[in-house]
């Protein structure tokens, strides 16, 4: 008991002897700030480290972990059917999305193709979950400068998407409804003309955080010119989705590989942002659920018909070998690399999830902003915890 | 890719697995691991980092202890014997590899690149000079595997808490859960009575 007290008395004592020469290097007093990991602006439980010199950071560590669970561990005792239920909590927002990527790796490990219908149905309620995901972001960044109504509007709106793909899955939140070769079930009676009024709601819900925040002079004076990401940095961090089009990078793996999805089939647009910082992360997100719904209403006018099960074994064994495939998810690039060993369970998963890597930026972009803008800055590279810790 | 990238690297590069239009796997030697990355990223335009991780090519000693006790009775295999130790596409010859993969976001490709680990130091070079993306990457498989990059800025705990012994992502780390209370596993799947050969084919939902 003594030599742990005694190790941690000498870890803190050269800490503290560290931020001395620190600040004697550069003749100011220092801080150090501790946010979190319990603070709303951080979608779970992120703990930031700042150690400020007035009002500047000159360093901020997050330390992630609080919600840790082992998902690659886990993975390797499950079946691959079991699977799904886990991965489902990676991104809780848009649970959907995480179940796809997986399965179509499995998929091409095992060399089965869903049936057209199937394919239509995923990308639907992969896009849904993107809408129930991104909305909340749409209204949470407004909270994050001080307006407290744009997220009212966005839980009240997400709310119809849930309700949708609960008519759907059966889950609001923890869908569960992808299987390897296909999907669960079909769609219920009369889901598609309900959805259809559904995505024109989200379009006014739009049009209405438009109108509310975009032109809003608080919104603008806060996020105009803040936590600037240039390409090349954001690249080289593995910056993905709307973070990295907000630096103008033309990059979409929905358009650019779409390995088992039918984005091929709609007619849609990707959006991108010259300025990178955090007024262009809102704004291609706010275009990117337009988009989104109109990939929705295209696909649910041209759902073909068919079989939503293509014929795969009972028990299911999936050949040795090694497959990753991406998707890009609500949050960005997401993708499973699976080794399997011919096995009921996969050798190994890498999960590549999207907030790891948009989070990894962190330390380099918060360092020399103000305090008040850590907020909005973390609020628009939008990570959910659960995605970066696994 | 694959012409230029041996012409690159001649030797140094060891194995490669092609499947054409879907994935090309290179394994390169330890020595040329950061070399790679930089000639990736400045000489062949994959701007973008995707990951990198390692892997644990050693058979867990506890089988399939793991799993529930009712599939060994089925398929009558004494499970602590461990499997013999054989490396994944693109070949190796250690027990830990570290693998990564980067994206080409203007011509739309993907490359997988693995190393092996050499077994006495667990050490390889570090990817951080090149791709500033692989440091928490990196502290992650120091923390889930034990392996030392060398020249990274500070490999610390990235999830687990500071004081935690162990490596839990090896084969040989037990999981604890498991070794408590067995899990179910395969009992979900089981063939139900009456369940012919036909319906074997069939789709499941399982």
């Amino acid at each position: 008991m003594t030599d742990i007290s005694d190790r941690q008395q000498l870890s803190y004592i050269a800490a503290q002897a560290a931020d001395a020469r620190v600040n004697l290097e550069l003749e100011t007093e220092g801080m150090t700030l501790n946010i979190g990991p319990q603070h709303p602006a951080t979608h779970g439980t992120l703990r930031i480290i700042a150690k400020l010199d007035g009002e500047q950071v000159i360093a901020a560590d997050p330390v992630m972990g609080y919600m840790h669970r082992g998902y690659e561990k886990l993975t390797e005792v499950r079946t691959y059917p079991q699977v799904t239920t886990l991965i489902n909590r990676i991104d809780w927002l848009g649970s959907f999305a995480n179940e796809v990527p997986f399965i179509l790796a499995a998929e091409r490990l095992m060399e089965v193709e869903a049936p057209p219908r199937a394919q239509s149905i995923r990308t639907i309620l992969f896009e849904m979950s993107r809408i129930a995901n991104v909305v909340l972001f749409l209204g949470d960044m407004a909270v994050q400068v001080g307006a407290v109504t744009p997220v009212f509007f966005a839980f009240r709106d997400r709310e119809h998407i849930l309700n949708q793909i609960e008519a759907v899955t059966g889950g609001r939140f923890h869908p569960n409804f992808d299987r390897i070769g296909g999907l669960k079930d079909d769609l219920p009676a009369g889901w598609i003309n309900e959805t259809k009024q559904v995505m024109k709601k989200m379009r006014s819900f739009c049009d209405e955080i438009e109108t509310l925040v975009l032109g809003n002079e608080i919104f603008q004076a806060r996020t105009r010119g803040i936590g600037v990401i240039p390409a090349d940095v954001g690249l080289s961090y593995g910056l993905s989705g709307a973070n990295i089009r907000a630096s103008g990078v033309d990059w979409d793996v929905r358009r650019d590989n779409p390995c088992g999805l039918s984005y091929d089939q709609v007619d849609w647009k990707v959006w991108t942002h010259p300025d990178g910082d955090s007024f262009s992360r809102f704004w291609v997100r706010l275009q990117e659920v337009r988009e989104s719904t109109k990939i929705v209403d295209q696909l649910l006018e041209t759902i073909p018909a068919g079989p939503i099960m293509a014929k795969v074994p009972r028990i299911i064994k999936v050949p040795a070998g090694e497959a990753f495939v991406e998707t890009e998810n609500p949050l960005g690039v997401m993708g499973y690399y699976i080794v399997s060993k011919g096995d009921l369970v996969p050798y190994r998963v890498k999960i590549r999830s999207a907030s790891f890597n948009n989070m990894s930026i962190s330390p380099w972009l918060l360092k020399g902003v103000y305090v008040p803008d850590i907020i909005t800055i973390l609020a628009s590279l939008y990570f959910i915890l659960g995605d970066i810790d696994r | 890719m694959l012409e230029e990238l041996s012409g690159e690297f001649g030797d140094a590069l060891l194995g490669s697995h092609l499947e054409p239009g879907i994935e090309l796997t290179i394994r390169v030697a330890t020595a040329a691991w950061a070399d790679t990355a930089a000639f990736l990223r400045n000489g062949m335009g994959f701007a973008f980092f995707n990951f990198v991780s390692a892997i644990d090519w050693m058979p867990s000693p506890f089988g399939r202890d793991m799993d529930s006790q009712v599939d060994l009775t089925l398929d009558g295999t004494n499970p602590k014997d461990p499997a013999p130790m054989e490396q994944g596409t693109a070949g190796g010859g250690t027990r830990f590899q570290v693998f990564a993969r980067v994206n080409d976001i203007v011509n739309h490709r993907g490359i997988t690149i693995k190393a092996d680990v050499p077994e006495d130091s667990l050490t390889v070079p570090t990817w951080v000079g090149t791709y500033s993306g692989a440091n928490w990457h990196e502290r992650e498989a120091w923390e889930m595997f034990g392996i030392s990059f060398e020249g990274h800025p500070g490999l610390r705990h990235i999830y687990l808490p500071g004081e935690f012994e162990g490596n839990p992502l090896r084969k040989d780390y037990p999981l604890l859960a498991r070794r408590v209370k067995p899990w179910p596993g395969i009992v979900d799947v089981e063939a139900m009575p009456g369940d012919d050969e036909e319906a074997e084919g069939e789709a499941s939902d399982d």
